[in-house]
């Protein structure tokens, strides 16, 4: 999933407060299961602009709403009854999510209400943890499943490098070295032998590197 | 054991603190209030385990928004006690009423919008889209 962070609450209140119509918008998916951005965050945030607002003695609307997806103009539309009436929207979605939201409604400001940090999983509750940049060419295969690119701090390909220490990567000691996991688990595996073919230089034409990426699928693009 | 504790205190029955969510304790200053306890059972004697420990972080939770929003975080506050301990629950009554006449109303009352009920919209859009 995408994982996301809320931003600091003065923040979100430096932003919105020349206003007086302001709509908190979630979305269901990824920031629902992270915990940022679903209805439940919506309604802390909400009664937190609130009762900022109460206690200046400032009138203000703070809405609510949440939608399927923020990522998906099929919903986005779909939310204009909900949207236009309100002067700004603070959105609790990802980037993508934000974006697309600001795309739609093109005399609404549209400001994110969470900094987007990263791809991972939740490791226990509370717990969110990186596996992936979406780097477009996944080498995944030959390090036993454990990505290089996203877990080791240099993005080392043939790892590991001189600072991994006692399974720890130099830059602290909370972080596992990726190397370290690559060659534990190869070895678990039975597949020590991959480990001495070299990854060559890697094309990062499909990275970021290459620019904005877009994806058709033509079977059912129209 | 006839105790008495101040009668400004509005007590709300939920099963276990762990029921009680930020989002109650939330609302209850955007109606008014002027403060918001939960007494809890001891830590590490919780029926369901967990609950008191989790009530405990969303006050903590509470305590950090509520001092942003300049309501002032103070206003809300973790008990813990036995079930056998009736003049410890009146004692916590009349510390945290002691402490809310020191602090004073619920400033959005001060600021004059609370009057007017809590703000429009807010059920209205819910879950809208
Ligand atoms: S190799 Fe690339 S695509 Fe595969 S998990 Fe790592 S970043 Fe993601
Ligand atoms: S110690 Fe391991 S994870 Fe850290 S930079 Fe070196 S190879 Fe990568």
């Amino acid at each position: 999933m995408i994982v996301a962070n809320g931003k600091p609450l003065e923040e979100i209140i430096g932003v919105v407060k020349g206003h007086r119509k302001i709509l908190v918008a979630g979305c269901n998916e990824c920031v629902t299961v992270c915990e940022v951005g679903g209805t439940k965050e919506v309604g802390i945030l909400a009664s937190a602009l609130r009762l900022h607002f109460l206690n200046q003695g400032v009138e203000a609307q703070v809405g609510e709403t949440t939608l399927q997806r923020q990522c998906d103009r099929e919903y986005v539309v779909g939310a204009r009854v909900t949207v236009e009436p309100y002067e700004i929207v603070v959105s609790v979605a990802c980037g993508v999510g934000c974006q697309f939201m600001a795309e739609e409604y093109n005399k609404v400001p549209v400001v994110p209400g969470v900094d987007t940090s990263f791809m991972g999983g939740a490791l226990e509750r509370g717990v969110w943890s990186e596996r992936c940049q979406g780097c477009g060419t996944c080498l995944l295969a030959k390090t036993a499943g454990i990505c290089p690119v996203s877990r080791c701090a240099k993005r080392v390909l043939n790892g590991p490098c001189g600072g991994s220490t006692k399974g720890k990567c130099e830059i602290s000691k909370d972080v596992d070295c990726a190397w370290q996991l690559i060659v534990d688990r190869l070895s678990s595996l039975g597949r020590m032998e991959d480990y001495e073919v070299l990854t060559p230089i890697k094309d990062w034409s499909t990275d970021r590197a290459g620019g904005p990426r877009m994806r058709i699928k033509e079977e059912v693009a129209s | 054991m006839r105790l008495n504790y101040p009668v400004h205190v509005r007590i709300i029955r939920v099963p276990c603190t762990g029921k009680v969510d930020i989002l109650h304790i939330l609302r209850a200053f955007e109606k008014g209030a002027d403060g918001v306890y939960l007494v809890g059972c001891m830590e590490g004697s919780c029926f369901y385990e967990q609950g008191n420990f989790k009530a405990r972080k969303r006050v903590e939770y509470a305590q950090r928004l509520l001092e942003q929003v300049g309501t002032g975080g103070e206003r809300v506050q973790m008990f813990n006690l036995t079930s056998g301990e009736a003049p410890k629950f009146a004692q916590f009554a009349r510390e945290m009423t002691e402490r809310i006449k020191t602090l004073g109303p619920n400033p959005a009352k001060l600021a004059g919008a609370a009057s007017k009920g809590p703000a429009a919209g807010q059920a209205a859009e819910r879950g809208a889209a």
